[in-house]
């Protein structure tokens, strides 16, 4: 049975699993907590101390489950959930789905970090302080920048971040209130427009040119003595290297702009071609992305803040430090700082996954993530360019570096099939896809990223997958239909999402709404 | 010598590479990039330490760096100020390891059913403690989730005016500031020097018109409970300003949640609820609702709902994506990223596995600790309890400026016993110079308190 046979007959878990509170039965429990410590105060003596308008009348309603019913509900919830693990992940791209060494979960798992209390003396926290420098370290490196904060909780946060230093910046230029514009390109991260407009900034978006460039004609119209800072996204989510972004930021520089890189997408530069060398002041790296922590089902993550000394004064406090005299320490003087971005000092275990995972490579080992990225990048392009029904956004311009946009434009013009089919689709065959995020200018979009961790083998499966699909529609419509049959769950109603009277985002608001299933009250 | 095999990257072999690169129709990778101008190009290697190509050299490495670390285990804990050493259950870890949720990522409905319903479930069983029909993924932290509540509220008020009291948390104030700024003005509010809670008075002086929230952080960062949290939530909307609730979750077995005293918007963070304090990096924010449109409609966060399929199945998936910057990147009303999921599923195992009854008593696990700290150190020479007359919960206020001691100095010398003091609160209340917040959790002993009682005992002798 050759692999596309096999991955037909992929049936996903299904457990037909209840929410929790249908297996709840009353007076169960998983855990028992402690009692009292000693004998010298009661529980019902502390109780009575207390203010008693101030205590729960009625229980919370929580489910009340035994241990094994509770693990048992929780793995079938996991099995019915497939990640990196468990699956060619390469459909969801812009995000660098890669695989997670195990080692570095152990690494980050040990007790010598997990039960670090984050206001210990910093004497007691040597070893996390100094590898947190150390990253810091191997980032001077791979950005060519000077100063490291890993406080940001994820990329969109870096986003944040980076805004907040443009705005120090500027009130301390004594130019807040005239630098009151950020540029940014469409294909830049959602983030790199959300953001700068919740720090209070107007957004103008410049255009791709016909080759899929930012239009620097437009960018050159829009730059004045009241822009702040341009944040770029590098490649952009086209998989497009912008080759004339140098002259960006020199036409940003000369006007004294603020440039900020958004290097989300680096997993195809690393070694090649670096912030510094694009002449950018500041980036942001998402470290459970290129540097390989896991995505966690969104999160914990870390959009690690790169800049430049200059810029030293303005970022988040406190930044990690080393002297002789007081060892690895928490730097909180910096009077002109952007403030605190993250509670405490970021996500110790995730900084820990993605130094172990530098340092399990190297110099060599990273430049080699880039170049297998690339190729398995290109490799798959060819492959999907061959599907009928499939194109690519900006055509003229190939290759690409480490993703590309699709679109399958031909194939809903043929078939009345478009990408939300497709995606129904694939489910069926053991793999995800993902249809991209905004902007969808490119009609009936999906975004490939394959990274360095598949196989040649697991790139000719998942584009086969692909190929079959398109087949499909082309020749058995009323199959793409029934799509999925495989997977978990079958067709989901849409319309419950975007209507109030409809919506439940909480077990008790469904049964304040709905009697039997989903018969409205 | 051969070339180097990488684990992690299978195509990493010369001959599979010469096959791909055959079929592509170029001779080389560097062609895959000809494209990046010259002037741009790295010029030379990546100066980087020589790499620990086997896992045993790279787990040496890192253990050792990291076993440079005394840890909350090894010492005898009684830090708090935000971060709680409380016990992670085994299940919890089990789950949150699992590496079909570990390494799943943004998912769809269809493949990762399982992560919809887990977050659905979680969102379910917060609401549930809190007393709220609506709750979110989790978000960064408590900092931001305070930040966007204080936001949607200045949204939903139309007005652009916060009011903050004195007694929230330094290191939640400073997420707050810098995501407030600059749309929402932040005006603080005084806590009453006797009481330790919010002053009335000052904040009857500054709500005004334009005030669109009054936060209220219960209990406070002295550990005490705002028991006038209602008569506050009264003064709020009487002049049409919401009040927010920063509430640590883990209280809620015993405390009112915030709904029953007039809270519109709850907030706060998760750690305390079964996540490893992981050096601060153990925690995630929550933001609850009503389920009304008007509140609704101002969360940037994702929100899994609950929906029919085809089948007669659950299936799941956003609520309102179009609220979200992902779906509308220049008409969001804030943004949206990888936050804290895995943590969201992790509090959810706890929250099942505790239960009720598991919550309560662990309510009643804490103020029982809290009662016999206080009992324990009352002989201490130097130390008291009266700077603040209300009721603290799980940390409480120790006074040590009759002992001519600073906290930093009792701390050294604590450290010496094995023994991690409290919080010393002069560093961000000048007004309380020698006065340490002492926190302790179910997990404190009778022997940790005796030897805290002992150390202190011998120190300020």
């Amino acid at each position: 049975m050759n692999n596309l046979e096999r991955m037909k007959r992929f049936h996903q878990a299904k457990w037909n699993e209840p929410i929790i509170y249908e297996i709840s039965e009353p007076g169960a429990r998983a855990v028992l907590v402690p009692g009292p410590c000693c004998e010298c105060t009661s529980a019902e003596e502390a109780v009575a101390s207390l203010p008693s308008a101030m205590l729960r009348k009625e229980s919370p309603k929580l489910p009340e489950v035994a241990q094994l019913q509770l693990v048992r509900h929780y793995n079938h919830l996991s099995q019915e959930n497939i990640g990196v693990d468990g699956n060619i992940d390469i459909g969801q791209g812009t995000c660098t789905m890669k695989y997670n060494p195990k080692v570095n979960e152990r690494l980050a798992g040990d007790a010598k970090l997990s039960e670090m209390h984050p206001l210990q003396p910093e004497g007691t926290a040597q070893g996390i302080l100094e590898l947190f420098y150390r990253t810091g370290e191997l980032f001077k490196e791979i950005s060519g920048l000077d100063v490291f904060s890993m406080q940001p909780g994820g990329g969109s946060h870096g986003v944040l971040a980076l805004a907040s230093i443009v705005r120090a910046y500027w009130r301390d230029m004594g130019e807040e209130n005239k630098r009151d514009e950020i540029i940014t390109t469409l294909f830049s991260h959602p983030a790199d427009c959300a953001v700068p407009i919740v720090k209070g900034y107007k957004v103008t978006i410049i255009q791709p040119d016909a080759e899929g460039y930012p239009d620097i004609e437009a960018f050159k119209a829009a730059v004045s003595d009241h822009t702040a800072a341009i944040f770029f996204t590098n490649p952009e989510d086209t998989g497009i290297f912008n080759v004339r972004i140098k002259e960006f930021t020199r036409i940003a520089h000369e006007r004294g702009i603020l440039c900020c890189y958004d290097q989300a997408n680096a997993n195809g530069l690393l070694g090649v071609t670096r912030t510094v060398e694009a002449d950018f002041d500041m980036s942001f790296f998402n470290l459970h992305k290129t540097f390989g922590a896991p995505h966690g089902c969104g999160g914990p993550a870390t959009g690690m803040v790169a800049a430049k000394k200059e810029l030293r004064p303005y970022m988040p406090v406190p930044l990690v430090e080393h002297s002789p005299e007081k060892g690895y320490y928490l730097d909180f003087d910096l009077p002109k700082s952007c403030g605190k971005i993250k509670s405490f000092w970021g996500i110790a275990p995730v900084v820990v996954k993605a130094y172990s995972w530098i340092m399990s490579l190297g110099a060599e080992g990273l430049r080699e993530v880039s170049r297998v990225a690339v190729l398995n990048n290109n490799y798959c392009m060819k492959k999907i360019l061959a599907i009928r029904g499939a194109s690519i956004s900006f055509p003229n311009h190939r290759p690409r570096v480490e993703q590309a946009r699709y679109s399958w434009q031909k194939l809903k013009e043929d078939t009345g099939f478009g990408t939300a089919d497709v995606q129904r689709c694939v489910a069926d065959f053991g793999t995800h896809y993902w249809s991209s995020h905004e902007p969808w200018v490119i009609p009936e979009p999906f975004t490939i990223e394959p990274s360095e961790s598949y196989s040649k083998q697991d790139l000719d499966d998942y584009t086969a997958v692909l190929a079959e699909i398109a087949r499909m529609c082309y020749e058995e419509p009323e199959a793409v239909r029934r799509a999925p049959v495989n997977s978990t769950v079958h067709h989901i109603d849409h319309d419950y999402f975007d209507d109030p009277a409809k919506y439940a985002i909480t077990w008790r608001a469904y049964n304040k709404k709905y009697k039997g299933y989903f018969e409205p009250r | 010598m051969s070339k180097k095999v990488y684990p992690y990257i299978p195509n990493s072999e010369a001959s599979v590479q010469a096959e791909m690169l055959k079929f592509i129709g170029v001779d080389s990778i560097e062609e895959l990039i000809a494209d990046i101008p010259e002037d741009m190009r790295m010029k030379r290697a990546m100066k980087l330490p020589e790499p620990f190509c086997d896992e045993a050299g790279l787990a040496r490495h890192v253990g050792a760096m990291l076993g440079k670390n005394k840890t909350a285990r090894e010492l005898v804990c009684f830090l708090g100020a935000g971060c709680y050493n409380r016990y992670v259950p085994a299940v919890v870890d089990e789950v949150a390891g699992r590496s079909e949720f570990l390494t799943a990522y943004a998912g769809e409905p269809y493949e990762d059913h399982g992560r919809f319903q887990a977050m659905f479930e979680y969102q379910s069983m917060m609401a549930e403690l809190l007393d709220m029909d609506v709750c979110n993924v989790p978000s960064y932290d408590g900092g931001q989730a305070v930040g966007t509540a204080l936001r949607m509220a200045a949204r939903i008020a139309r007005r652009k005016k916060a009011l903050v009291p004195r007694n929230v948390n330094p290191d939640t104030l400073a997420v707050l500031r810098t995501y407030l700024q600059p749309d929402v003005e932040i005006t603080y509010v005084d806590y009453n020097s006797k009481t330790g809670r919010i002053c009335l008075d000052s904040l009857k002086e500054k709500l005004t018109e334009e005030v669109a929230a009054v936060l209220v952080m219960n209990p406070n960062f002295f550990g005490i409970i705002e028991e006038k949290a209602q008569e506050i939530a009264d003064m709020a909307h009487a002049k049409g300003a919401l009040m927010v609730a920063y509430v640590e979750p883990s209280t809620l077995g015993l405390l009112a949640p915030p709904s029953q005293y007039g809270a519109d918007i709850a907030c706060g963070d998760i750690q305390a609820l079964g996540l490893h304090m992981n050096y601060g990096g153990g925690v995630a924010g929550f933001i609850a609702t009503k389920d009304e449109p008007r509140f609704v409609d101002e969360y940037p966060s994702r929100l899994f709902g609950i929906a029919p399929t085809s089948e007669k199945e659950w299936g799941f998936g956003d609520v309102l994506w179009e609220r979200t910057s992902f779906a509308n990147r220049d008409g969001a009303k804030e943004f949206v990223g990888t936050h804290a999921a895995l943590w969201g599923i992790a509090a959810g195992v706890y929250l099942a596995a505790m239960g009720p009854q598991g919550m309560r008593e662990l309510g009643e696990a804490v103020v029982q600790r809290l009662g016999c700290l206080k009992k324990a150190l009352s002989g201490v020479k130097g130390l008291s309890f009266d700077r603040f007359s209300g009721t603290p919960f799980q940390e409480a206020v120790a006074d040590f400026s009759e002992s001519g001691r600073t906290v930093a100095e009792i701390n050294e010398k604590l450290l010496e016993r094995g023994i991690l003091g409290g919080y010393d609160l002069g560093k961000d209340f000048p007004e309380l110079e020698g006065c340490m917040l002492i926190a302790v959790t179910e997990q404190t002993s009778a022997d940790d308190i005796k030897a805290l009682a002992s150390a202190l005992d011998e120190i300020l002798a």
